[in-house]
């Protein structure tokens, strides 16, 4: 291995910047395939995480949200069939909830997913993580899901592999999981009580029945308790994610933060209900409504004292490639991966990209320890949205947004807190009056929106909205920028040049993040 | 009778194959299908079809009329 780093001179780094410069430039105003998005928050290691648990993680786009500006994880569809129903789920179609493409979408065997993950590791060095997440339940397909690890940890040892599951018959499956070296599993948990669950899960099938009502969700909840204990027991990373129900489970959710925190996991991602009548669901059909942007982010601060909270995930598509928020998988349909004949895998170009990115991290986090130097003793905190397509910068257009990521400012320096979707706001020409008071209401909970660009149009109807166009801090570090802009606002405050106010709430965008392709 | 799948509402997700105790269940284009001849409607196996059962399409796996009832033949 020495040999091979030692080979790679920044000559041939070169390259790996223009083909970053690439996918950044792939997009743009009224093109429809949107990249280079990703979100990002804290700095080096978290302080309530233990060490070996962030060097395990620091890397994964999904579990750090700090990595994943800079590492991509992808998805394949080799586990069709599932165990449960859920009520937020209709198994037709691509489920806007778990991340997971429906049935009819692309469906893979083992060996051309194996390929396919050689094939755009190969091409997207920061791909460092390959999930399985379904369309059905990963461990409901174990002989389709384990062949697909077994082939790609043959040839890809690098490559970290996940998978997403429901956890009814993860109890079953812990060793062979263990003994492929898998160091994340996420286990879909919304309730460990079978009354809450039963409004949420009509059936399971189990030991050759349909088993409904309270029994079903008792046995669910048994088996995915004992499964997170086994994995915990067996040293693999557990995340929990929760789908957030307004009226079912909102209340109950620090119950289950407890509950997994208490067993071992890691980390809690706490999502937003999506439900629409279109999708054809149980919940969508009969108009259950998801929460507000405030109501999740309250829920999520208050688990947020009891373990580390998630709040990056975007629910996004599983069978999605590249950067999370970014997907190329149009360059990677079934069809053109038969298509090729003998895929090389190029670990000492990944090796050296990754080497490149280690550097830019550490300059970023020494930005913003300086900037957080003198920072004033305030009450006060502040949101602000940003414009990026990643690198952890102020680097995106206002008009070619198609997400911002959402940042809480204040004393204590500043914190990722989510991100919110928008629809374009520039289409080339057309629609623009339209969407405009759709990106307001989505950012309206913040002070202040950073862009590296923006028209004068869009900028005085922020204004009006009561929301600081902010340009000068272009292609600057995100969090670093919204440190000096507090600085200026507090000091404005204090000088009696402004009054501050709390802002209001903000919609989350109804329909799963899945980009045209 | 055996059973059989709707194709038009079948998904196509392949739970229902390796259920099958008779494996009477095989993919075709895209959705699966019921061998009448090798479904045993799960009689002597399970006390539920087993495709009925797993299947997250309500009314999908169904009772094929065309054939007669099985029977255990001893
Ligand atoms: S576990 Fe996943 S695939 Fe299965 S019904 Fe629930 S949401 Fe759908
Ligand atoms: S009823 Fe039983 S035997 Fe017949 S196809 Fe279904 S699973 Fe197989
Ligand atoms: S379980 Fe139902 S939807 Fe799935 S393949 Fe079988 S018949 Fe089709």
């Amino acid at each position: 291995m020495q040999s091979t780093i030692a080979s790679v001179s920044t000559q041939e780094v070169k390259p790996l910047e223009q083909l970053l410069e690439k996918i950044a430039d792939h997009k743009g105003c009224g093109t429809s395939s949107e990249g280079g998005k990703a979100s990002c928050g804290s700095s080096g290691g978290p302080v309530d995480m233990a060490p070996e648990v962030w060097e395990k993680v620091k890397n994964h786009p999904c579990y750090s949200e700090e990595a994943h500006h800079h590492y991509a994880r992808m998805h394949v569809a080799v586990a069709p069939a599932c165990n449960i129903q859920c009520n937020y789920c209709n198994r037709k179609y691509d489920c806007a909830n778990e991340s997971r493409p429906g049935v009819v979408s692309e469906k893979l065997t083992p060996e051309q997913a194996s390929k396919k993950v050689l094939a755009v590791a190969s091409a997207i060095p920061q791909m460092t993580v390959l999930g399985i997440a379904g369309p059905g339940d990963p461990l409901a397909n174990p002989a389709k899901t384990f062949k697909t690890f077994e082939l790609i940890a043959k040839t890809a040892p690098d490559i970290k592999l996940c998978l997403s599951t429901n956890g009814l018959s993860l109890p079953d499956h812990v060793d062979t999981i263990k003994g492929f070296n898998v160091d994340h599993v996420t286990i879909t948990i919304n309730m460990v009580d079978p009354e809450v669950g039963q409004h949420i899960y009509p059936w399971i099938f189990w030991k050759n029945k349909r088993v409904t009502g309270i029994e079903a969700s008792r046995i669910l909840t048994e088996r995915q308790m004992l499964g997170l204990e086994m994995l915990t027991a067996a040293g693999v990373l557990c995340k929990i994610n929760s789908v957030m129900i307004p009226g079912i489970n909102d209340k109950h959710l620090a119950e289950v933060n407890r509950a997994v925190k208490s067993r071992g996991a890691f980390l809690h991602n706490i999502m937003p209900l999506i439900s629409a009548p279109e999708h054809g669901t149980v919940f969508g059909l009969n108009g259950q409504r998801g929460p507000t942007a405030q109501e999740l982010k309250a829920l999520q601060d208050s688990c947020e004292g009891d373990m580390n909270m998630m709040r990056h995930c975007r629910q996004c598509r599983a069978d999605a490639v590249g950067l999370l928020g970014e997907d190329r998988s149009a360059e990677f349909t079934t069809e053109k991966i038969d298509e090729m004949s003998e895929v090389v895998y190029d670990a000492a170009t990944r090796k050296a990209y990754q080497e490149l990115v280690e550097a830019e991290r550490s300059e970023k986090v020494a930005a913003k320890e300086a900037a957080m130097a003198d920072l004033d003793v305030t009450d006060i905190k502040i949101m602000i949205a940003v414009a990026t397509k990643g690198q952890g910068r102020v680097n995106e257009h206002f008009g070619h947004a198609t997400e911002f990521q959402i940042y809480e400012v204040g004393s204590n320096g500043s914190k990722f807190v989510g991100h919110r979707r928008v629809d374009l706001y520039c289409q080339g020409g057309y629609g623009e009056e339209e969407t405009l008071p759709s990106v307001v209401n989505a950012i309206n909970d913040c002070h202040a929106v950073f862009v590296a660009k923006i028209g004068g149009c869009p900028r005085d109807e922020l204004k009006a909205a009561g929301i600081d166009p902010v340009d000068r801090f272009a292609d600057e570090f995100i969090e670093e920028s919204a440190i000096s802009y507090f600085k200026e606002y507090f000091a404005r405050v204090c000088a009696r040049e402004i009054v501050h106010v709390d802002r209001g709430d903000a919609d989350i965008r109804q329909g799963a993040y899945s980009a045209a392709a | 009778m055996a059973y059989e799948i709707v194709a038009s509402l079948c998904t196509g997700c392949c739970a229902c194959e390796p259920e099958c105790p008779n494996e009477a269940i095989s993919e075709k284009k895209n959705v699966f299908v019921i061998d009448p001849a090798k479904c045993t409607e799960c009689i002597g196996h399970f006390d539920e079809p087993q495709c009925v059962a797993v299947c997250p399409i309500d009314h999908t796996c169904v009772i094929d009329k065309a054939y007669p009832r099985y029977e255990v033949t001893a």
